[in-house]
């Protein structure tokens, strides 16, 4: 066999594709499912923890920047092995997919706050002033008119983030997700060949990399202007 | 309560454990020592390959950029690991790492010093260039100073990812922190050594974590 045929019977033999293609596939669906529901639930609550936050009462800022400077200090890897080896001891038994969704939600809940509030905090002082003496209430001013501003502020950083933690659902692997790395794992570990893996990185290309483009050209249109 | 307490907190255990736990947090700070200054070079050898004149150059690095960034990094771990040893190429766990940290790391380091020196005018450049000082030596003592500087913030929280990536060297049996905790989980059925490993994390990590978001705040006002 010359080099180059078996380089290609190793990551690309055919058989192994069609013959997994199936599970890949599958464990493509879980991964972006998962993907879906981070990404809208972790930035709702972002939010709502950012809007929160404004209100600045003391005991509650507290407990927010506690937990998400927890959250940003902790491996992810981290809190799913504490979730998932260690509440069934206490009774409390969470599926790998919710304990997966669970950490890696909050994990993007606390880094969205954080942006979020550099956003808020952004917002020039006149803006509350002048909404509010239009007669606007406190919440009014943060809904109608400093949210917008400080959210067009946040796009770039939060899209990158997003993706960071999105990727992290291959997490899911150690604890036994059916996501796509996972899948690729054990197709790999029957097939006693590369290809699956080769399967499912070439899968993350098609899912990433137009969200990786988006988020460049993004931090492009948002960047600020050259001085 | 004392259930609670019982798994999570067992100091009987964490006292056992805690050599165990000592020398893995050993070999994370190694790890570290080794993937972050490796992930800053190889950043910036992207970053300033992505910002030459030259085409030819400039374009396969940013396919390069993009596909390191779009792949989860224990993907491109499990690849090179469980992957490339059936191409014949056999990795010992701490060289898989390495390697896998340094192909997504530089990607990482090379976008934020990338947009460190796109934050500086091309005026200061060509300034230096009509000082006298050549290519090289402008780029060195005039623009990526002032890029460092802008892009500060971004190279210590990714700083704090890296630190935190480290212990995905943990599935693939590098005996590293989390390692370590997760031995000791599976052999005492008690999930305290991980909730010791959370602990070494958070000394870590913590102030760094607060130095980061200080940073941001400073910058963006």
């Amino acid at each position: 066999m010359t080099r180059s045929e078996r380089f290609i019977d190793t990551f690309f033999k055919y058989d192994v594709m069609q013959q997994y293609w199936p599970d890949i596939l599958k464990g493509l669906f879980v991964t972006c499912q998962i993907a879906v529901l981070v990404v809208i639930f972790g930035l709702a609550l972002g939010l709502g923890l950012a809007i929160l936050r404004c209100y600045r009462v003391r005991l509650v800022n507290f407990c927010i920047i506690i937990f998400i400077d927890m959250l940003r200090a902790l491996p992810p890897l981290v809190l799913i092995l504490i979730l998932y080896f260690g509440l069934p001891n206490i009774g409390i038994t969470l599926s790998g997919y919710l304990v997966l969704w669970l950490v890696l939600t909050l994990v993007l809940a606390a880094f969205a706050e954080e942006i979020f509030w550099a956003g808020i905090l952004s917002v020039p002082q006149g803006q509350w002033q002048a909404a509010r003496s239009t007669g606007m209430g406190y919440f009014q001013t943060l809904i109608y008119v400093v949210l917008p501003q400080a959210i067009r502020m946040t796009i770039a950083p939060l899209t990158n983030r997003t993706i960071a933690i999105t990727k992290n659902t291959a997490l899911g692997m150690v604890i036994g997700v059916g996501e796509l790395l996972n899948q690729a794992t054990t197709a790999q570990s029957f097939a006693g060949n590369a290809t699956p893996l080769m399967m499912a990185t070439i899968a993350y290309f098609i899912l990433f990399i137009p969200v990786v483009y988006a988020g460049r050209r993004i931090e492009q249109a948002f960047a600020w202007r050259k001085r | 309560m004392e259930q609670f307490l019982f798994q999570f907190f067992n100091l009987d255990i964490m006292i056992h454990a805690w050599p165990i736990m000592l020398r893995g947090f050993g070999m994370t700070l190694l790890l570290c020592a080794v993937v972050i200054p490796m992930g800053l070079v190889g950043g910036l050898l992207v970053a300033l390959a992505s910002t030459t004149p030259q085409r030819w150059i400039r374009w396969p690095t940013a396919v390069l950029v993009d596909l390191f960034r779009a792949v989860p990094p224990l993907a491109l771990l499990i690849f090179i690991s469980a992957g490339l040893p059936f191409a014949g190429i056999r990795l010992s766990p701490f060289t898989a790492v390495c390697l896998s940290f340094l192909l997504n790391n530089s990607a990482y380091y090379g976008e934020i010093y990338r947009a460190g020196i796109d934050s500086i005018g091309t005026g200061q450049s060509e300034a230096a260039r009509s000082t006298g000082l050549n290519a090289f030596q402008s780029m060195a003592y005039v623009v990526l100073p002032q890029a460092v500087r802008n892009v500060l913030p971004d190279l210590v929280s990714n700083t704090i990812e890296v630190v935190k990536l480290t212990s995905l060297a943990s599935v693939v049996a590098f005996s590293e922190l989390l390692y370590s905790a997760d031995m000791a989980r599976s052999i005492t059925y008690n999930a305290s050594p991980i909730v010791m490993a959370a602990g070494f994390y958070l000394v870590l990590l913590w102030p760094a974590v607060r130095l980061a978001s200080r940073l941001e705040r400073k910058l963006s006002t």
